[in-house]
Formats: C-alpha cells, structure tokens, sequence
C-alpha cells in the first residue's frame, strides 16, 4: 500500500487575512466600504498627529462605473489624501502593499492596531476588483512618488505595476486610491455618523468628504489645539507574554539578566531589576540567551506575579484632553451644557490607560432620548453597541432618577479609552471588553460628568421655579391688595407694589412648607385617639348610598 | 392687613389648626374642640399665597353676602369664585376655605350666610315667623305641606312662635320620613318629624339644638341599624369631629332609639353581613370619646358580635306601617325609661 502524502503550505500573513476577512471587519460590501473608509481615514490622522501637522482631509467615493443605475453592491474608487509627512519612497511599496509591515509593533497609542488596516483595505479592493491601488505621497523633498501596485497574496510582497515622480513644490502628504466592492447606499449613514463622530474628537482637523452621490460633507477645523503625540516606551513587564519575551531576548545583545531587564522593561531600572530577580531567583548575572524555554515561561509567571513594578506611565498616551473634546462636542452637537471628566492615568495588565467622559444636554441637535458616542483611541465605535462596557454601565450601574436624568432628556454621553491596548473584544475593533479597571474608570467619569450635569439642571430648575414665583406673586398679590381694600371700606389701594420687589429676591430656602408650619400640639392627657376617616363620614349629606364613597364624590 | 401692605409687609392670618392631631374631646361640654395650636398662614409664602388669597377673596364675599342681606350655597360661593379668578381646583377646595373662616371666627358658616345644597326636611305643627327680609313677620305653620319643608336659610333663621308637638323624631332618610308623615306620626306621636338626609347639616342640627333648647322638645334618633346610623345618631348628639371649631351644635340630650344591633335579633330583621370597610370603622369609633358611654359602646359590640346590618325599610317584612305601629312605639316607651 502506498502511503499517503499529505502536504503542509506555509500561508503569508496576506493570505491569512485573505481567507479571514471576515475577522478584520470586511465580511460584506457595506460594511467593508466603511472599514476601508475608516481605516485609511486613520492612517492619515495617525500620520498628521504623528508630526503635529494640523489634518486637512480629504475623502472621496466615485462608482467605478460612471453608470449611476447599477445597483449597489458595486464597485467604487475609494480616494483619501492628507497632508501627513509622507512616506519615504523606498519604505512606500513595503508600507501598502505587505501586511504586518508598519510602524505599529512598538507601544504606542495609535489609531490602529496593528498597522495592517490599510493594507488590508488595499487587499480587499485588490480581491474585490483586480484593480490596483494607487499611492501618490511626498516627503519633503520636492517630489512626489505616485506608485501603481498590487499584493502578492501567497508570497506577502507588493508587486509594483507602475512608479513615476511629479514635481510638488514642498507640498507633503499622501494619497491612497483604491477600488473595490462596496454598498454605498446601504454603508452612506454609517459614514456620516463617523465623520461626524470623529469631528467630535479632531476639531482640529478640516475634513472634507465627497461622498458617491455627489455630497459635500465639511467638517471645519475650529481649533487649532492638537494632542500631544504619544512618545513609544518599552513594554511593560506585567504585558510580557512568553512569545514577547522570547523576542526580546532574540534581539538583545545585553550579557546580564540585570541590564537586559533595564533596558528593555518600561520603568525597570538597576535597583527594580535586582530586587525582582532576588524575588524571582534569577541570577543577575546569567546571560539572557541561555534561559531554558522552562526557564522563560517561569520568567514570565514571576514577572506577574512580582508586585513591586512601578505603575506604566502615561506618556506613551495621548488623550483628547478637556478642551479639545468640549471644542468638539461644541461644534458638532451643539448643546446647551457641556460637562467633561478626563480621570487620572490607571493601567490594566501592564497597559496604561485614560479614560475620558464628556457629557451634553440639550440645545437643538440632540434627540429627546439618551445617545452614547463611544471612543477607542479617538476612533468611533459604532458597532455592536449593547455590548459595550459603557452601555452596560449606563444600563445597570447608573441610577438616572438619582441624576434627575429623565428616559426623554436631550443627553449625549461621550466615551473614550485610550490605551497603549484597547481591549477589544473582537478584531474588529467595536466595542470593549469589560476589564475591571477600565470599567471603574468609566463608571467614576460618568458619575462624574452626571453630577455636573444635575447640578446645571437643578439650577436650571431653580431658575425656573424663580420665575414661577415671581408670577404668583404678581398674580396673587395685586388680588390680595383688592379684597383688603374693599374689606376695609377704603377708595385706595394699599403701597403693596414694593411688595412684589421683595418677593424677588427672596432666598427660595426660607419657603417653609406648609406642613411644618403646623405647631407642635398642645394636648395634655386628653389624647385624641381619632382616626383621619372618621372625618369623612361626619360630612354632610352622608347617608346610605354615599357611604361608601370619598371626598372625591362630592366635587 | 391693609396697613401691613401699605408699610410694605406681607400680611398673615392666624387661624386654628384644624388638624386631627389638634383635636381635643371636652368630656364637660361633651364634644370635640379644636385645641391651642394656631396655623399661621402667611401671604409672603409660595405655598401659603394661593390659600391666603382664597381665604381673602371668601371673607371678602362674604361680608358683600351680608352687607347686601343675601345668601349663598357651598356650591354658589365655588362658582361665584370663577368670577373673581380665584381658582378653587374643586369644590372641596373651596369648602375646605369656607371652613377656615369658620375657623378664624369660631362660627358657623351659616352664620355668613353660606348654605349647604339644601336637603334636610322638617314636617309638624311648629308655627315660625321668618326674619328674612321681604318676609319679616309672616308666620307659617310646618304641617301645612305634606312633602315637608326644607330647611334652608329663612327656616334657620326664623323665630319659633309655638307648637304642640311633645317630641322631635329625626329620621336618617327621606323615604321614612314620608312614611311617617302618610301615617301621620306627627299627629299619633305628637311629633316633629326632621329628615336629617344622611349626615345631618349645620342647619339642621342647628334647629334640632333649639327645638330642644327654646321649645323644651326631646329629640329621639331613628336610624339605619349600622355603624353609619349609628354615628348619625352621635353626630346630633355629641358634634362632629369636623366643626370642632362650632360650638352649640350639639343636643346631648339626644335619644338614639334605633336601629339598634340588638334590634335585628329583637325583631329578627332581614340582614346584610357587615364588609370589611364596616368592621374597621367599628374599631374606630370604638376608640373614639364620644361613645364612651354604655349604650353606644354595647351597640357597637353588638353590631361587631352579630356581624350584620339592617336598614329602616327592614320592617317592611311586617308590613309597611310596621315600623310606625309597632316599632317606633316600643322605642319611644323604651326611650323613656333611659
């Protein structure tokens, strides 16, 4: 008998995405046209943040095909330019056309994840269209480089069709074309709920999109504060996980255990270092290269365990920060009140992370009903909402009556974790896994915003209740004067007018409800056993068939 | 309160609580008063203003009631109220007003010449002479008209002239009242027969208190045989709870002469069990000073004992004029003996 042969293929990263697109939010047109949307919108707001460049967006979907009565799905040409600071010519076919090549690998907060999103739009429009993709981008050097490529899926290399050179005059930035399927009828109102979402979060950034029918959409920069670019630090030991470890220790060239934990851990210095391996029982100065594979994962378990890591510090982080997320809520929902709660830097895991909490009341945008806006490293999350840790607090943790927040109040709630790691619950990128530090924060900023919130409505009603008041007064007053003069036989209305004044500015506290005004009663040992319904039934007029009823009868 | 507004300070009125906790039984006068807590109502207050402005607006009706010799019911003053934007939510509002002027002046609301709708109905040979104006010095005698007279403002106002009656039945409902006047109690008894109309008004009792008072009459009480009859009974007798701010209302010499709970097993009456709503206020009453006495209290147990209650019209199971034959000539002789 012959023996059968099995054959095992390698497959390349692009390949694997290819067969598990589905997994990278591309698993029908309409949602792919928006991820491919998104994630190159990403790209160029990662890169203008990156250097500090004040974004200038710029979006476009064309059909394909001129003939505008095909119906949707079909294909469309996806254009977004920025005004980034480019991409060196000699990295550019590598950057778009290779998955997992990016810049991304390192701990910083960015956008994307893992630097593939771009790419796999690139590879979506490529399997969708066999069309390539075009890529113009200038750095600063006069020219810019307009590439015409397409993916080798198999191998994972870009296969460059077509490269030219055209004259700039200092203008950098880049511009991504490409083709592919797409619904736009069905994806055009999630595209405009996320620009409008994302305006909220960059009112620093002019973003322009053209959209397939012929749409103008602007939304205009009105400030020109930016967050602070994130700076990259080294990982932190309670992220290390037996695979980083085994990379690191790949790389490093250190000869001691001491100085390979110092360079490479995130606030690991000579001292942290040597009391962690006298607490772990590594020697200092064993040579990082000859840990056992037994030895790495007991490395790792007491790299968990150990708890005198100093916290990760927040610098690789970048918030949106109190005035640039109030410039942005202003400018695009437009409330009447605006409260934000940007909590101290907290970690999870060894990742650092902010959560930030802007609330909105009112005004003529917001409907009469609770919207979430939620955020994950400035991205709109606009999937998948009812399983997302911020609804499930604002569904089973906050008590609205408390907050004097009705079900029909005009209230946005606005969200946003940024982390070094956003804990996604999917690949996808939709919605946040409850992680119970991260859902502490959360709950702690929205009872906070929510306290504000009360607090200017309460006010609000104060105000309110004044001018009722005032109207009582001068309803009840000016009768009071009239009966008082007839009573008195008098021709002349009493001065009572400076009455009305008072009652202005009287302190709403001294009003005493009625109730207390009732002395304390007098009664001595004559105690009055009576109850409250005897009086009913000694009203006039009752008898048999009135017996049963109430007061309410005798209207 | 005119000079108070004239110097620029929002005006109060003190008036008696009126609240249950502040109700006190005189065991001397035998009746409930309202004791020493005061209610301050003060025009300067947002919660007070509004009732403040009612209660003017009433006193200031009033005195244009009286000083143009007029009268008016609880109703009337409630819709008469539109007509001046005060806004009474109801008409129990606005009676609620009228009973804190009551309040205010310890009188009766009569007395500014307020009626209630009325219902109350008095038949006999009891010869009045009204003061009401255009009828000052016309006399009438009460038997001349066998539906009986309401007893309304010229009747509560009048002076009695004479009578030969012996005795005052007040009866609980119109329907025995007309029974009695068809047999011809006022003649066989010599009576003054009042139909009270359920809970008895003011007025009513007020001509009670002096057809005892000035004419000498004892007054005895026939009611349904229930805890509501009972009570009736009690109110002539001893004051309501709800005019504890009225005194000489009341006739303490007052007979109760049924229905009584040991009546129905007396005289084997035809029964409804009693509701849960019955039972209670049983309880209540039984707790209340005013049936501290021994025929109330028993009659009480008696009702709480039997579980059952009885109307007037019960007697009709010996014939129609049962009631008066039979009846009523038991519990008057009964009557007499206690």
């Amino acid at each position: 008998m012959m023996k059968k042969s099995v054959s095992f293929a390698e497959i390349s990263p692009s390949e694997f995405f290819y067969r598990n697109r589905d997994l990278a939010g591309f698993s029908n047109p309409t949602r792919a046209l928006y991820s491919a949307t998104r994630e190159l919108v990403e790209n160029s707001l990662d890169a203008c943040e990156l250097i500090g460049v004040l974004p200038e967006i710029f979006i476009r979907i064309t059909p394909l095909d001129k003939d505008e009565k095909q119906p949707d799905p079909k294909s469309y040409i996806l254009k977004v330019q920025d005004n980034g600071p480019g991409v060196d010519p000699k990295y550019l076919p590598n950057a778009f056309g290779r998955v997992f090549f990016g810049s991304k690998f390192r701990l910083r907060q960015a956008r994307g994840m893992f630097g593939m999103g771009g790419t796999m739009s690139i590879l979506y429009g490529q399997i969708t269209t066999n069309k390539p993709v075009k890529v113009i981008s200038s750095t600063n050097d006069g020219k810019a480089y307009k590439f015409e490529m397409m993916i080798d899926i198999r191998e994972n290399v870009p296969i460059i069709l077509s490269k030219e050179s055209i004259p700039t005059e200092g203008i950098t930035g880049t511009s991504v074309e490409i083709a592919l399927q797409g619904d736009f009828y069905r994806a055009s109102s999630k595209l405009q709920e996320y620009f409008k979402q994302t305006a909220v979060v960059t009112p620093y950034a002019n973003i322009v999109y053209l959209d397939a029918i012929g749409r103008i959409w602007y939304y205009e920069r009105v400030t020109k504060l930016m967050t602070t670019p994130p700076i990259e630090t080294l990982p932190h030991p309670y992220g290390i996980d037996v695979e980083a470890l085994r990379r690191l220790l790949q790389d490093t060239s250190e000869e001691t255990l001491s100085k390979f934990m110092y360079k490479n851990f995130h606030r690991v210095g000579e001292n942290i270092a040597r009391r962690f391996l006298e607490f772990s029982g590594f020697k200092e100065a064993l040579n990082p290269k000859a840990l056992t594979n037994q030895q790495i994962v007991s490395f790792v378990d007491a790299l968990h365990r150990y708890d005198g890591f100093l916290k990760p510090d927040a610098s690789c982080l970048s918030p949106i920060n109190k005035e640039i997320l109030e410039a942005g809520i202003l400018k695009e929902l437009k409330p009447e009140f605006i409260a934000t709660s940007i909590r101290p830097p907290s970690a999870y895991s060894g990742f650092p992370f902010i959560v930030e909490v802007g609330v909105a009341y009112g005004g003529k945008i917001l409907p009469p009903r609770l919207t979430l806006f939620r955020f994950a490293n400035r991205i709109p999350l606009l999937y998948d909402e009812g399983n997302d840790i911020s609804w499930k607090i604002i569904n089973e943790d906050i008590d609205w009556r408390h907050y004097n927040v009705g079900t029909d109040a005009p209230v946005a709630l606005i969200t946003h974790v940024c982390s070094t790691k956003v804990p996604y619950k999917t690949v996808g990128k939709e919605y946040l896994a409850d992680r119970p530090e991260i859902e502490r924060e959360l709950k702690n900023a929205l009872r906070e915003v929510l306290r504000q919130l009360q607090t200017y409505l309460s006010r609000k009603g104060s105000m309110a209740m004044v001018q009722r008041k005032i109207g009582i007064y001068n309803k009840y007053l000016p009768m009071i004067a009239t009966f008082v003069t007839e009573l008195s036989d008098v021709k002349k209305l009493p001065k009572y007018k400076s009455l009305l004044d008072k009652s202005e500015d009287k302190d709403e506290n001294k009003i005493i409800d009625e109730k207390e005004d009732e002395p304390k009663i007098v009664t001595d040992d004559k105690k009055v056993i009576l109850s409250e319904n005897v009086l009913d039934y000694e009203k006039d007029g009752v008898n048999k068939s009135a017996k049963q009823t109430t007061i309410e009868d005798f209207k | 309160m005119y000079e108070n507004m004239d110097n620029g300070i929002f005006p109060e009125i003190v008036i008696p609580s009126r609240s249950v906790k502040n109700l006190v039984y005189d065991e001397e006068l035998e009746q409930y008063i309202l004791g020493l807590s005061k209610v301050k109502r003060s025009s300067q207050n947002i919660k007070h203003i509004r009732p403040f402005t009612q209660l003017v607006w009433l006193a200031f009706f009033v005195n244009k009631l009286l000083k143009q010799g007029k009268t008016s019911t609880l109703r009337d003053v409630y819709y008469s109220a539109q007509a001046y934007n005060i806004d009474f939510k109801d008409q129990p509002e606005s009676d609620d007003i009228i009973t804190d002027l009551e309040a205010a002046f310890s009188r009766a609301r009569e007395d500014f010449s307020i009626y209630p709708e009325e219902r109350s109905a008095v038949f006999g040979d009891l010869t009045i002479e009204y003061t009401v104006k255009g009828y000052e010095g016309k006399r009438l005698n009460l038997a001349s008209h066998p539906d009986g007279y309401l007893i309304g403002p010229s009747l509560s106002t009048c002076e009695f002239v004479e009578t030969s009656a012996e005795m005052v039945i007040a009866v609980e409902k119109g329907g025995v009242f007309t029974r009695f006047v068809e047999e011809k109690v006022h003649e066989r008894y010599n009576a003054i027969i009042i139909d009270t109309a359920g809970q008895p008004p003011r007025s009513t009792r007020y001509i009670l208190k002096r057809l005892n008072k000035e004419m000498h009459l004892p007054v005895y009480i026939l009611t349904d045989g229930d805890v509501y009859g009972e009570h009736i009974a009690m109110v002539i007798v001893a004051g309501s709870a709800n005019a504890a701010h009225i005194r000489d209302l009341t006739v303490p010499t007052a007979k109760w002469i049924g229905v009584w709970g040991t009546d129905i097993l007396k005289y084997k009456l035809p029964s409804i069990p009693l509701t849960d709503q019955d039972v209670k206020r049983i309880h209540e009453l039984k707790k209340d000073p005013r049936y501290n006495k021994e025929l109330w209290q028993r009659e009480l147990d008696v009702f709480l004992k039997i579980r059952k209650k009885s109307e007037l019209e019960a007697f009709a199971k010996y014939g129609l004029t049962a009631i008066v034959d039979k009846y009523l000539r038991d519990k008057l002789d009964e009557a007499k003996s206690f």
